[in-house]
């Protein structure tokens, strides 16, 4: 070996007593990790090669594989990683920009996991779920600032567009090209079920699912892929993305090799090209253009559709939220630091952008502070892991929550953030036919269902502890939360007491 | 330890009211007393009335009652209110000495109009501006405290049982069209006559027993429109939103209850009547923040007028009952009882229906 080698991550311990020689492991594996040693009838592999996707593990029949973490490791050294230590042998292997897939993993504060949810005692009484009505129904979308009446008194009962949902949760933008086909669909018919919406990403909508229109977000992103008139008037909301938590102030980079068949046609691109989105929106380089944009698309609509604006959580986001408030957008979606990726370049995901929580409290006071609270609903991504997060969320001040990762992991997705290579065993950051039929859609569908009726209990027993039946009194409801080892500069911006307060 | 207002304190409650639909007056000794079997459901940190058409000489102007921690404070005020207000009257609140009731601050009133000079340079009118001045008062000028601000009514409360209350503030000697009372039953000692009920902002006046988890939800919304809430009362936060919905929003009183008693979504879907299911929906998805959740019962106090609501799983007693002209409403049929022994048609309001009464057009 040389100075370019790098010891594999991940070792594969295949207990020989249990392995039978049936190759699954070889057939399941995209990555070609698994082989059959026809002159000594065993199986071998080349551990270089596993990503740590779990799924040969998932599919042998006799419980025969593990994937280890490797303990070859270099001398340790608190200043220099292994991890840091290898990337920088890789880039100077390669002269490249690392990059990575899925959210920031690197040890940041959890705000989440700092904050705990009060509960009914003595004063008020807890409500059970079981027995009386809990109601999780959201109305997404600008709310007027007076009521207006008729010229015979009757009160007027216009409004402007509005998301109805029957849970605060929505499936968020992932791309076709950048997930499967089947992913998408999956996505598509749980939104669908649920009464939920999910979200294109930037990619465009595969004429399959105009269908589902009624749950579908459209998004129209830098690159204006598979943007049309249709496409706009198709879905039930339309999402200008400015930007994303992984890769705050970066654009997109959907590699020549996925933009195949459908995917092509659906993007409007040729086959085989690099689908590029600029970092910003060229016909946007400040917050009066961005208004031009809203009204375009608006008028596009007939001003039929909410227009949401999607930002990346950065450390001026109070004041941008503020200018699109006032820039004619109904809804602001905010994506934090921790938000994931199917692809992005490491230094970025990894130090750009700051966390939801704190963005969200910022966000949520601000615009109260200005008055104009009620001319936006605020919804949040960026690592959105529970119904306990999603109770969070709301009681800081957010209208609903984006989930997308723990989507993916309902779907089958083991998180082991190498989307990039397009190899994605599960069938979902793929776009090979035979990796792709893999997720079966009705399958993939099903679980996204249960996960998310899952959550749906448990926000109800959560509201109803704390003696709430309707999600609306929780929405800003800070006195329902407290934080737990947190400095007095931390819960001045989360707005919260201490635990003991 | 933290005062009311820097901590929020829950409390249990007793209320009563009486309103006359034809306008008699009544003597503010029969509310005082329909107090008094409902003496458990307080534990003497707060009690208080509120009278309407008790200021007939005076109707037509704001009758201001204010807590003052000392003399200086009052001159203070004085002195703001005379930079912008006709004082017409003024003079101290008559009480009786009592040993139920000790360490009373200075009660003092004022009869006063803004003058119309300050509406204009302040592009207001008269309501908004009484109110703005009543904001400024309770949050600016410590020491200062206005606790009652509507015209032909007053607020009378301070920190003991509410019978005692009463008689302190010698109600026997006030006449009024209606009247609501209040015990509290704090988890605390605030010790703060400003923490008593009756809540009040204008006309409106607000009794409620109860203890509302929408609380932060609410007063973080009621706070965009200039609302402060200087308690952390549900009282409080209840008044500023009724005034907000009822005087800001020109909603009738039915509308105002659909929106902080909203009837489920399952109700409003099951509605026949196309228009009223539509009309529901719009409001609460107008105003979704001004739902209020948990236990509460309330009566809402205004000029000719009551409105009683219980909470939309009715977590709180509340009856109602009638006889000849006069409405009766409190937490225990028993207060009811003592203030009309041969009541009639006696019943509990189904949680978010709303109890109207008004004072007949013209006799109030």
């Amino acid at each position: 070996m040389s100075v370019e080698f790098i010891y594999p991550e991940f070792e594969v311990i295949r207990n020989e007593n249990r392995c039978i020689g049936c190759r699954v492991c070889e057939r399941q594996c995209a990555n070609e990790v698994h082989c059959y040693d026809e002159e000594h009838q065993c199986m071998k592999s080349d551990e270089s090669k596993c990503v740590n996707c779990q799924r040969c593990v998932s599919l042998c029949p006799t419980r025969a594989l593990k994937i280890v973490k490797s303990d070859c490791t270099l001398r340790e050294n608190a200043n220099w990683s292994n991890d840091t230590i290898k990337e920088i042998y890789k880039q100077a292997n390669s002269a490249g920009v690392l990059l990575s897939s899925m959210g920031n993993p690197k040890p940041f504060p959890v705000y989440w996991d700092k904050i705990l949810i009060n509960a009914s005692q003595v004063t008020n009484p807890p409500i059970d779920p079981l027995r009386e009505p809990m109601e999780t129904r959201v109305y997404l979308g600008k709310k007027p600032s007076r009521v207006t009446r008729l010229a015979n008194g009757e009160l007027s009962c216009e409004l402007p567009p509005q998301i109805e949902l029957s849970m605060p949760v929505m499936f968020s933008a992932m791309s076709y090209g950048s997930i499967s086909y089947n992913a998408h669909k999956s996505l598509a018919l749980a939104a669908t079920e649920l009464g939920i919406l999910y979200n294109t990403g930037e990619g465009g909508l595969h004429e399959d699912f105009y269908c589902y229109g009624e749950n579908t977000i459209v998004q129209v992103a830098s690159g204006r892929f598979g943007v049309h008139e249709d496409y706009l008037n198709a879905g039930a909301a339309i999402e200008i993305k400015m930007g994303q938590g992984a890769k705050p102030g970066i654009g997109g980079h959907l590699p020549g090799a996925k933009i195949v068949g459908d995917v092509s046609k659906t993007r409007m691109i040729p086959e085989g090209s690099d689908a590029i989105s600029p970092a910003p929106h060229h016909d946007i380089y400040s917050i009066e253009d961005l208004r031009q944009l809203v009204f375009s698309l608006k008028e596009a609509t007939e001003y039929k559709k909410p227009v949401i604006v999607k930002v990346a959580a950065v450390h001026n986001i109070a004041a941008i939220a503020s200018g699109i408030a006032r820039s004619g957008a109904d809804i602001i979606a905010i994506d934090g630091f921790r938000g994931g990726t199917g692809a992005a370049p490491t230094r970025i995901r990894d130090n750009v952008g700051i966390p939801i929580e704190l963005a969200l409290a910022a966000v949520d006071q601000r615009l109260r502070d200005e008055g104009i609270r009620n001319q936006v609903s605020l919804v949040v991504v960026g690592s959105i892991r529970s119904a306990s997060d999603v109770i969070k969320a709301i009681a800081l001040g957010a209208d609903a929550c984006y989930v997308a990762t723990a989507a993916l992991l309902a779907l089958g997705c083991h998180l082991c953030r190498t989307c990039q290579t397009g190899k994605c065993n599960w069938g979902i950051a793929t776009q090979r036919p035979e990796l792709v039929k893999r997720l079966n859609p009705e399958i993939g569908s099903e679980r996204l269902i249960n996960l998310m009726s899952a959550w749906r209990h448990e926000i109800k027993e959560l509201m109803g502890g704390m003696g709430i039946n309707s999600v609306e009194a929780l929405r800003g409801n800070r006195l329902m939360l407290r934080g737990i080892g947190l400095t007095e500069k931390e819960l001045e911006i989360l707005g919260i007491s201490h635990a003991g307060e | 330890m933290k005062i009311e207002g820097q901590v929020r304190i829950p409390s249990g409650c007793a209320i009563s009211a009486v309103i006359s639909r034809e306008g008699k007056r009544m003597s503010g000794e029969m509310i005082t007393n329909s107090m008094r079997p409902m003496h458990d459901r307080s534990n003497g940190l707060g009690g208080g009335f509120a009278g309407y058409g008790i200021y007939p000489d005076y109707k037509d102007f704001y009758a201001l009652h204010l807590f003052f921690n000392n003399r200086s404070t009052r001159k203070e005020c004085e002195a703001f209110l005379k930079e912008s207000f006709e004082i017409v009257q003024s003079e101290i609140i008559p009480t009786r000495k009592i040993p139920a009731i000790t360490d009373e601050p200075i009660i003092w009133r004022y009869f006063v109009a803004p003058l119309k000079s300050a509406l204009v340079s302040a592009q207001m009118d008269e309501k908004e501006f009484v109110t703005k001045t009543v904001m400024k008062i309770n949050t600016e000028l410590s020491g200062a405290y206005v606790f009652s601000s509507g015209k032909n009514m007053g607020t009378f409360k301070a920190v003991g049982f509410p019978e005692d209350v009463g008689v302190f503030y010698r109600l026997e000697e006030y006449e009024g069209y209606s009247w609501t009372a209040h015990g509290r039953y704090p988890t605390n000692t605030p010790g703060w006559w400003g923490g008593a009920h009756p809540f009040t902002l204008l006309d409106y006046s607000i009794v409620h027993n109860g203890e509302i988890s929408s609380y932060d939800a609410n007063r973080r919304f009621i706070e965009m429109f200039g609302y402060k809430c200087t308690l952390q009362t549900d009282t409080e936060v209840i008044t500023y939103i009724m005034d907000y919905l009822l005087r800001a929003q020109g909603l009738t009183l039915e509308e105002a209850a659909s929106v902080i008693a909203a009837p489920f979504w399952s109700t409003i879907n099951s509605k026949e009547d196309v228009e009223l299911q539509k009309k529901l929906t719009y409001l609460r998805t107008m105003f979704p923040s001004l739902l209020i959740t948990g236990p509460f019962s309330i009566v809402l106090g205004y000029g000719g007028g009551l409105m009683a609501l219980n909470d939309r799983l009715k977590l709180r007693s509340m009856v109602v009952g009638e006889k000849d002209d006069k409405v009766y409403i409190a937490s225990e049929e028993a207060a009811i009882r003592t203030m009309e022994a041969d009541v009639t048609n006696i019943w509990s309001p189904a949680g978010g229906e709303p109890v109207i009464v008004n004072v007949k057009e013209g006799a109030y």
